[in-house]
This record gives structure tokens, C-alpha cells and sequence, in this order.
């Protein structure tokens, strides 16, 4: 076999790889619509306003509510000392 | 047409074969590359699937959160607020919330305490997050033990968990009663954590929050829109997270691209100049060397997604989760719906297939233009 066919044939799996991987996604999406609507009627009926993503501090669990100087709260030029601080940028 | 495919071929197998002469070097450039692109994508693909679902989950949001604001922080607000609020035009439905955080010492986890509109429980009975009962072992019928803002302890006992797929929005909540809440923490009847009310044209948020901010100066209103524009910032690739890894990876490109586009190794310089020399065009030398970068840049690139795809969608990105987790004691378990849209691929692709195919043909191009002698006696 030449080498470009070998490659062209893996060329071609990566593709059918993908292809798998977006057949899988769309599956995915259909699977867990029901449990994502469910989230959404929670959001609904609790009036939550943001994702638990990040428990670890006040204004990173509610970054939607938060102060607009989070970082700085807890006094003037306080070190931002959480790590999920430096994920969660300041509101804009 | 068949001959100029031909002749692609045969490049193609030459430029093979020459990548496979240094196939030590090139195996490993290979490697790292696609892991460069698993990681910038990886990031692609995660805060892409976040940002779709905090966009879907919390469309249900308030409307309007109106936030009390003394000496620059959050305060309880006065049910007289409440009142004036029902005197704007445009407002719909008043609720006031009762929400909290609670550091519960045994786990040194944080909850959020929270007293739903119509709690469905009775008084001395706790709804938990999946979250919650996970740090305490809880289970429909437990008892969980608070300690109270006077130092007694409020007995409670778990009614049921909330769903495990709802976890990345509750994972950490504890639903109480409104006195076993007022109870906890102390908070007088007549005050509340904030408000939320409805607007009664969508059109005219904005409006009705400039009216809520002119009426009640002391208060802060933050609208839907706002927040989903929190989710959008802190899941924009352009920020956060998505920064630090892409800070580094860019980095790693730059060294190899620098390593490419600052010259040849003696010896591709000896290939081309000798190709040169056997009568190959230079056009055919370009073709050759865009080939070897096609090569490389493409099984990396095609490598690099599929493993990116595998981390997030199938594995649940457990290399992000430290990152995420941070100091928290509780973190949602929760699978994510895959976002992969052709602006993402298309994004990871001209950034990197483009630039490394360009730093491969550029400095050959440089060689292949000199005379071969030249090329083959430097």
C-alpha cells in the first residue's frame, strides 16, 4: 500500500470518527433534553438566578448577583483569594 | 484532472516518506500538536456547552431582581419596598425572596439556603440538593442539625433530594420553610433577601428597572438580560478560563511555529537543494513542503478535536474539574449536552492547521528559492 492511500485512509477514519462523534452529540441532545427542561422548570418555580458551578465563595455562586467590585468585598484592595475568582471575570 | 491528482499523490508520498526519515521528531510534534488543539478545544467545546445551557436554564429567570444596597453592599429589604414597587406602572408580580449562604463546618461546604415561593415541605422539613446530601450522607428522612445565627441548633429533617440531573443548578440548595429560615439566621419578619417581580410588557424591562431605580434609590435592579450577559462573560473563550489555557497552548504554538519559521535544519535544506538540483521546479518544492504541513497540522487537528470531544462529552472533562472545583467543597455532578457548532471547528482550525502550514512553506520557500548550490555547499 503507498503511503498517501494509508494516509488517506486515515484521513478517512478521523472523518468517520467525527462523523460518529456528531451522530453521538445529536443522540446526546435528544437524550437529555428532558433532564435539561427539568432544570429549567426548577430555574422557574425557585426563581434561582444563576448555575452551581462554584461554591466556594459568595460571589463566585451567585456571580449574577454579586457586587459589581466582587473581588474587592470584603475591603478596599483585598487580594482575590478564591480560586474560581480567576475563572469568573467582573460583571460587565 | 487525473494527471494533476496523480501527481498530488506522488508528492504526497514523497512528502510522506520524507516525515517519515525523521519520524522520531515528527511522531512527537505530531503528539504535542494534537494535544494543544484537545486542549484549546476541550475549552471550546466546554464553555460553549455551558454557555448554551446557562442560556436555555435560565431563560426562566426573574424578570427583575431588585437588590437592597447600604454603604455600597447587599442588605435585607424592607417589605415597605414591596409596596412601592407595586406602585410602578409596568410591574406585574412582587415576590420577595429569602435566600441565603450557609458555611455548614462538618464538611466545610457552603449551602444556599432558600425558601421557595410555595414551599411544598412543612415547617421543621428540608428539601436538599444532590450536592448537600452527598457532603452529609442525607437521605429522604435524615436529620440534618443546623446551627442557628444564636448558636441553637435547628433540627431538620429531609423530606426528599432534589432530581440528580438538576444538580448544576441545585446542587447545593436546602429548601426550608420561611420560619424555619427567619428562624436560622436571624432575620426579622417584614424583611426580605431581595425581590423579584415580573414584567407586564418584556418589551419595557428596562424601562420598568430605570423606574424601580428612580423610585427606590437605594436599591440596585438586575435585569434577565444582565444576567444572561454574566453567563455570557464568564464563559466567553474570550475570557476566564479560557484565557489561561489558551494563553499556554498559543504559547506552545508560538515556540514550534518559531522553532519552524526561524530556518531549516541542515539536512531539509540538503533535500531541497537537492531536489533543485535533480530538476524539481520550486512551485513543486512548495507543494511538496505545504504537503508535509497538511500532514502534520491535519491528523493533528482531527486527532486533537476527537479527543477533545471524548474529554468533554464523554468523560466529563475531569482535567477541568480541579480548575473548576477550586476550594468548594460541593460541585455538581452533571453531563453536559453537546454544543459543537462549525463556528468552534472553524475557529480551532485557522487557528491552528493555517498558521502551521504557513510557517512550514514560508521558510522552504526562502530555501527553495537560492540557488541549489548554494543551497547544498551552506
Amino acid at each position: 500500500m503507498r503511503r498517501a492511500d494509508a494516509f488517506l485512509a486515515l484521513l478517512l477514519a478521523l472523518a468517520a470518527l467525527g462523523a460518529a462523534a456528531a451522530a453521538h452529540a445529536r443522540a446526546q441532545a435528544r437524550r437529555l433534553l428532558p433532564e435539561q427542561e427539568a432544570r429549567a422548570e426548577l430555574v422557574r418555580r425557585l426563581d434561582l438566578t444563576d448555575l452551581c458551578l462554584f461554591t466556594e465563595a459568595r460571589y463566585t455562586r451567585h456571580p449574577s448577583q454579586a457586587d459589581r467590585f466582587a473581588a474587592f468585598q470584603d475591603h478596599p484592595v483585598a487580594l482575590e483569594h478564591f480560586p474560581s475568582g480567576s475563572l469568573v471575570p467582573p460583571r460587565r | 484532472m487525473r494527471t494533476w491528482l496523480a501527481r498530488q499523490r506522488s508528492l504526497l508520498d514523497f512528502a510522506l516518506g520524507s516525515l517519515w526519515r525523521r519520524k522520531g521528531k515528527n511522531l512527537a510534534l505530531t503528539a504535542v500538536y494534537a494535544l494543544t488543539v484537545a486542549a484549546v478545544a476541550s475549552v471550546l467545546f466546554f464553555t460553549g456547552a455551558l454557555r448554551a445551557e446557562a442560556a436555555r436554564v435560565l431563560a426562566g429567570s426573574p424578570e427583575v431582581v431588585v437588590q437592597r444596597m447600604v454603604a455600597g453592599r447587599h442588605d435585607l429589604l424592607p417589605a415597605g419596598h414591596l409596596q412601592a414597587l407595586r406602585g410602578i406602572r409596568g410591574v406585574g408580580e412582587i415576590r420577595g425572596r429569602l435566600w441565603g449562604y450557609f458555611h455548614d463546618p462538618t464538611p466545610q461546604a457552603n449551602y444556599t439556603i432558600q425558601v421557595p415561593d410555595r414551599f411544598w415541605g412543612e415547617e421543621g422539613q428540608a428539601v436538599v440538593g444532590q450536592g448537600v446530601a452527598r457532603a452529609r450522607r442525607l437521605a429522604p428522612g435524615s436529620p440534618l442539625d443546623l446551627v442557628a445565627h444564636d448558636g441553637s441548633t435547628l433540627r431538620l429533617r429531609v423530606r426528599e433530594l432534589l432530581a440528580s440531573g438538576s444538580e448544576l443548578v441545585s446542587a447545593d440548595l436546602v429548601l426550608i420553610s420561611e420560619a424555619d429560615f427567619r428562624r436560622l439566621f436571624g432575620v426579622p419578619p417584614g424583611v426580605y433577601t431581595d425581590a423579584v417581580l415580573t414584567v407586564r410588557n418584556p418589551r419595557e424591562v428596562s424601562t420598568v428597572a430605570a423606574k424601580v431605580a428612580a423610585a427606590l434609590p437605594d436599591t440596585r435592579p438586575i435585569t434577565r438580560e444582565e444576567l444572561a450577559r454574566t453567563y455570557e462573560s464568564i464563559f466567553d473563550w474570550r475570557a476566564g478560563l479560557s484565557v489561561i489555557v489558551l494563553g499556554a497552548a498559543v504559547l506552545a504554538f508560538v515556540v514550534v511555529a518559531w522553532d519552524k519559521a526561524s530556518g531549516l535544519s541542515a539536512e531539509e535544506r540538503r533535500e531541497i537543494g537537492v531536489l533543485k538540483a535533480v530538476g524539481w521546479e520550486t512551485s513543486d518544492v512548495l507543494a511538496l513542503k505545504a504537503w508535509e504541513g497538511a500532514a502534520v497540522s491535519l491528523t493533528a487537528f482531527g486527532a486533537g478535536v476527537l479527543a477533545a470531544y471524548a474529554h468533554v462529552f464523554l468523560l466529563g472533562a475531569p482535567i477541568f474539574r480541579p480548575a473548576l472545583q477550586g476550594w468548594s467543597v460541593l460541585y455538581p455532578q452533571f453531563r453536559l449536552v453537546p454544543e459543537v457548532g462549525p463556528y468552534q471547528l472553524a475557529t480551532l482550525f485557522f487557528l491552528s492547521v493555517a498558521p502551521y502550514t504557513a510557517a512550514t512553506v514560508v521558510p522552504s520557500w526562502r530555501a527553495a528559492t537560492v540557488d541549489p548550490d548554494a543551497v547544498m555547499r551552506s
